[in-house]
Formats: structure tokens, C-alpha cells, sequence
């Protein structure tokens, strides 16, 4: 307990700093924030400086810096130049959508690449282990943006089987509850609609899941050959016990340590991708809405996202660092 | 093949028994044991030649190119490669939207990742060694300044850090190698400093200090050394992934900028398209493939042989 709150204060200085990179990073842009925000729009000296007093453009950058930090604090970043609405607003009507694939990539990377990594060190040095190990490096040696490019030209435009990009065919008249669609469809019993989401889904997640799943599995394998060799193994296999229970009860429980650990951190990893995975498949989420924010020139909204990123990731990484903990009590923090 | 690693000055001609003619025994560093591993592995092997003639292709491209890759030309526009209808053999994998050849833009492209690629892991390297040599060595204030900057960029997502920087420095082949620095350098600083703290407790680096080496001497010539091997194998790991991200950048418009050919813009350049002519983002991703994976081979050949620690049994 004292170690999980030593590690807490830790990230105080972290999160500071981060902060204070992503204020920089968008702060020392070169560009007038406030000729961008006007555009063409003709107006006369005064009003600008009104605007620039308002946007707080005129402060020393240290106090501009405490606003941020201050307003970040109670989820206020500013207002968004291109939407002329607050940009947290913004982020969050998009963000269901970004979660919901995320997720799906998640699930999928797991359920996928467990078992394969388990199947790989059962019955290493096979034909199967050999062709899953370089499946493996394939995956995390393919470019993402590259591979879904291939996929919506193989399954979308020759086979025809997937739709192309967007979330779905039709604008949905499910009520929105949560925002996700495949749970909204089915609460609303529109199974149609469900299909339809499904069929938008399956090739942005793959994608996106590949290099996790195939990171995963690399990492179970490993680990999996390695407590295949300990010494309680061979114990259980000589007590007789069924293969089936020393691989998935003895081994697997052990072996699974560093691959639930390397999962949050691919977690945080996916966000990431989402910014080119969304931008392919034109799914509406904050990752393709920071893309398009990048070239309108609408800083406070990349700020804020870039922020929120970065939060969720940090999240991400100490949560990996205390399940490993947990998991393994024999490390200590 | 026998290998035995004696020690010149030593005069011990038994052991464990064995009489040993020291004329006849050949001394052999560890440098060449461990290249005897790794070129034992073929598939490393080939995988470092693969490496090696890219970095050959994109010295002399100009050389390799049958066409200048930036000469547009509108009557070949989305010709597709040789062998499907319609294609010849001057434009073997096809042209793109503007008319330009593929092959060539591959080649030329092949400079920008090469090149992005060396030059980040080089100064990355070289920043990383000097800041993990600090921060371990010195420990103290110096170890909680730069610890701290390492903890910080390491709560970045690698990626969505790129993305910022280059979305606020604006695109450039000169602010992609300095947005990936900014964050790279930290893998071999922690490796470095890592090492350190381990090596710096060996009973030579205590001699050093005994003898009044200057600390600046003990960090560069007596743990420097000793500690190169993990950080070389870091090194190559690190490039494939540099380069996946030089076009992941370029693909999203915030890398290298059109018309200059690049991996990553021309996946981009055949996404509109994707409908009549899969050519085009298609063979530059393969390039990328190719590359990445030859490299991610190689260094896992290299950690294996130079590393055991890492390796499989």
C-alpha cells in the first residue's frame, strides 16, 4: 500500500510535465492563434485585441501556462476555432466511437493471440509454432495504415463482402444510450442495424488490433516456454495429471503474468493508431477529428485531445505496473 | 569448430586436467565468437543482406532508377504494372496518378527511410549514451533531472508524441528527424543507465577510481565499453520501428512532403485510388514490409548472438 501511494506521488512531476510539453508543443506554434481563429473574416484592430484579451493571448506564457493547467483540471480547454464550440464538448460526442473500436481491437487481440501463443510453446519447434512465430513478426513489421489499405482493397472493393468506411450504411434512428453502437442497436432490438455495425467493424479492428495481437502472442509464447521448464510442471505432469489441466491451469495462470501487463500497455499503444487507423476507414472518432484539427490549424482542440491521449496512456502504464504487482507477488514495487 | 577463449598473458597450459599446448591454441575474442552465432543464423543472415543492399539502393539511387521519380507524365497515368493489361516492361510495377513510375519512387523513396531511420537511431544513440552515463554513473541531482525528463516522455504515446511535434514544427525532413529524437533517446538512455549502475560495481571500475582515473575517463573508457554490446543491440532493434513511424508520418501528411517520394506519402497518393488502381499504395507498403521485417530479423539474430541474455533456449 505504502508502494502503490510512493508510485502515485510519482506521477505528480509526470504529469506535469507532460502537461507542460503538450501546452509548449501547441503554445510556440508558429501562426497567429488569433488570425487562424479569424480566417478571412475582416475586422478592425480593436476587435482583434478584444479577442486576443479574451483567448488570454496577452498573459506571459508562465500564466497562461497556470490557466491551462487550471482550466485542463476542470475539463475546460478552451473554445474549438473551427466548431465555435467548447472543444471538450467536441471530443466527447466523437469519443464513444473511438472507444468502442478500441475495445473491439482489445478484445480481439486477446482472444486471438492467448491461445495462439499457448498452442506456439505447447508444440514448439512444429510446423504450427514455426509459421505462427513468423505470422507474428509479420504482424508487427506491417505498416497499420498500409494493411488496411489492403484489406478494404481486397475484402472492400474486389470481394465486395465489407463496406468501405463510416460507422454505418444508414444514419441510425437507434436512440443513442451509450454512444457505441453495437450496444445501442441491440438494446433498441434493431438487429439489422446491429449487423450493419458488426459489418462497419470488423476490418478497422483488425487493423488496428493486428501489431497488439501480434505482440501478444509473441509475449505468451515466450513466457509460456518458460514455465513450461520450471520445475512444478514437471512435478504436475509426474503426479499424472491430465496435459489439458498442467498447460491451462498450471502453466497458463503463470505465464499469463507478462502478457496481461504488455496488454494495458499495447492498450495505451492502440491510441495511437487510432489517429491512422480512423483516419483509413473514415470512422468518425477523436482519432481521425485530431487528424482533420492538424490540418484546420484548431489547437485547442489537438491540445485537448492530445492531452487526454496522454492521460488515458499514463493511466494505462501504471495500472500495468500494479497488476504486475499484484499478479506477481514476488516483485516488489 | 573448436573455440576457446584463453587469455594471452596466461601461462596456465592445464585445465581440468587437459594439457594444452598454448601454441596451438588459437585465442579468440568474444567479438568473433558472437559473429560466428550470428552468421550461423542464415535467416539473419540473408535478413542483414536484405538491410545492406537497401542501404546501397538508397546511396545510389540515382543509379538503380530507370526514371527520374519526380517526371510526371499523363499518358502513362495509372498504367499498371508489367505484367497485368496495359503495363510494359519500362514501367514494371506502374504508375501512379501523375504518371510517375512506381519503381523508381520506391528507390528514391527508400533514401528517406534509410536515411531518417540511421540518422534518429544515430543521434538518439549517441544521446542516450551520454545522458545513461550521467544519470548512472553520477547518480544524485543529475540522475533525478534526467530520470525525471525520461519518466515524462515515456508517458507519451510514441506515436501521438510524433504527431503533436510535427503538427506544431510543421512538415520537413529535418523536423521529422528531430520530432523522433526527442522522444527515441530515452530506450537507449534508460538501457544506458541501467547498465551502468550494474557495471560500475565491478571490481576494474573501482580500480580506475583507486588510481584516480578522472570520472569522465571511467565513464568513456572503462564502462562505455563494456556496456556497448546491449546498447547496439538496442540500436537495431529501435530502426525498424523508426521507420515504420518516418512513414506513418509521412502517410498522415505530416512527414515528407509531396513531390519528394517517401514509403509513407505514396501509400497516401493511392488511397484516392484504391478503386481503379490497387498498384500504387500497394508495392510502396511492401517496400515498407520488406524493409521493417528484414531489419526485426537481423537485430533478433544480433541480440541472440550478442545478447544471451535475451535469447531462447
Amino acid at each position: 500500500m505504502e508502494n502503490f501511494l510512493k508510485r502515485l506521488l510519482r506521477l505528480v512531476p509526470v504529469l506535469i510535465g507532460i502537461s507542460l510539453i503538450v501546452f509548449l508543443m501547441i503554445s510556440l506554434t508558429p501562426g497567429d492563434p488569433v488570425q487562424i481563429m479569424l480566417g478571412d473574416q475582416f475586422v478592425t484592430a480593436e476587435m482583434e485585441q478584444a479577442l486576443r484579451k479574451d483567448m488570454g493571448l496577452d498573459l506571459p506564457i508562465y500564466k497562461r501556462f497556470g490557466y491551462f493547467l487550471y482550466n485542463a483540471s476542470h475539463g475546460n480547454f478552451g473554445r474549438s476555432f473551427f466548431h465555435r464550440r467548447p472543444v471538450m464538448d467536441v471530443i466527447l460526442e466523437r469519443l464513444p466511437a473511438t472507444i468502442e473500436l478500441t475495445l473491439c481491437s482489445m478484445l480481439m487481440a486477446i482472444f486471438v493471440s492467448i491461445p495462439l501463443g499457448v498452442l506456439s510453446a505447447v508444440k514448439k519447434g512444429t510446423v504450427y509454432d514455426r509459421s505462427s512465430v513468423v505470422t507474428a513478426m509479420l504482424g508487427v513489421s506491417m505498416p497499420g495504415f498500409w494493411f488496411g489499405i489492403i484489406l478494404i482493397i481486397i475484402f472492400s472493393i474486389n470481394l465486395q463482402w465489407l463496406p468501405v468506411s463510416g460507422r454505418s450504411t444508414f444514419s441510425m434512428s437507434v436512440p443513442s444510450v451509450t454512444g457505441m453502437l453495437l450496444i445501442d442497436t441491440l438494446l433498441a432490438g434493431e438487429i439489422g442495424s446491429f449487423i450493419d455495425a458488426v459489418k462497419h467493424l470488423i476490418l478497422p479492428t483488425i487493423t488496428l488490433g493486428m501489431a497488439m495481437g501480434a505482440t501478444l502472442m509473441q509475449v505468451t509464447r515466450a513466457s509460456m516456454m518458460e514455465v513450461l521448464r520450471q520445475d512444478y510442471i514437471l512435478f504436475a505432469e509426474a503426479k499424472g495429471l491430465k496435459w489439458f489441466r498442467v498447460t491451462f491451469l498450471h502453466a497458463l495462470k503463470n505465464a499469463l503474468i507478462p502478457t496481461i501487463t504488455v496488454a494495458a500497455i499495447q492498450t495505451g499503444q492502440l491510441l495511437g493508431g487510432n489517429m491512422i487507423i480512423e483516419t483509413i476507414f473514415g470512422w468518425p472518432g477523436v482519432g481521425s477529428l485530431v487528424v482533420q484539427a492538424i490540418f484546420n490549424r484548431n489547437y485547442p482542440l489537438v491540445q485537448a485531445a492530445v492531452l487526454i491521449y496522454v492521460l488515458i496512456y499514463v493511466i494505462m502504464n501504471f495500472t500495468a505496473d500494479i497488476l504486475y504487482t499484484v499478479l506477481n507477488p514476488r516483485v516488489r514495487l | 569448430m573448436k573455440i576457446t577463449n584463453t587469455i594471452p598473458s596466461d601461462n596456465i597450459s592445464e585445465i581440468n586436467g587437459d594439457k594444452i599446448d598454448p601454441s596451438e591454441e588459437k585465442t579468440v575474442s568474444l567479438f568473433s565468437i558472437n559473429m560466428n552465432n550470428f552468421l550461423s543464423n542464415r535467416l539473419a543472415v540473408v535478413a542483414s543482406l536484405i538491410v545492406i543492399f537497401a542501404v546501397i539502393v538508397s546511396i545510389f539511387s540515382p543509379f538503380f532508377a530507370m526514371h527520374d521519380p519526380n517526371k510526371t507524365d499523363l499518358f502513362i497515368r495509372l498504367q499498371p504494372p508489367a505484367w497485368m493489361e496495359g503495363g510494359d516492361w519500362a514501367h514494371p510495377l506502374g504508375a501512379d496518378h501523375l504518371g510517375r513510375d512506381i519503381l523508381s519512387r520506391i528507390i528514391f523513396g527508400t533514401r528517406v527511410s534509410i536515411a531518417v531511420g540511421f540518422s534518429v537511431i544515430f543521434i538518439a544513440t549517441g544521446i542516450g549514451i551520454f545522458t545513461g552515463l550521467i544519470a548512472g554513473y553520477l547518480r544524485g541531482k543529475f540522475d533525478l533531472v534526467i530520470s525525471t525528463i525520461v519518466d515524462i516522455l515515456l508517458g507519451f504515446p510514441y506515436l501521438i508524441f510524433a504527431i503533436a511535434l510535427m503538427a506544431a514544427m510543421g512538415p520537413g525532413f529535418l523536423n521529422i528527424i528531430l520530432a523522433l529524437v526527442y522522444k527515441e533517446w530515452v530506450i537507449p538512455c534508460r538501457v544506458v543507465r541501467g547498465e551502468t549502475l550494474v557495471v560500475k560495481e565491478i571490481e576494474y571500475v573501482e580500480a580506475a577510481q583507486a588510481i584516480g582515473a578522472s570520472k569522465l575517463h571511467i565513464m568513456l573508457k572503462e564502462i562505455l565499453p563494456n556496456i556497448l554490446s546491449p546498447v547496439i543491440v538496442v540500436a537495431t532493434t529501435r530502426m525498424a520501428t523508426v521507420i515504420i513511424l518516418e512513414s506513418s508520418l509521412s502517410f498522415l501528411g505530416l512527414g515528407i512532403q509531396p513531390p519528394t517520394a517517401s514509403w509513407g506519402n505514396m501509400v497516401a497518393d493511392g488511397r484516392e485510388f484504391m478503386l481503379e488502381a490497387w498498384w500504387v499504395s500497394t508495392f510502396a507498403g511492401i517496400a515498407i514490409l520488406i524493409l521493417v521485417l528484414s531489419m526485426n530479423i537481423a537485430s533478433l539474430g544480433l541480440r541472440d548472438a550478442f545478447d544471451p541474455r535475451f535469447s531462447e533456449t
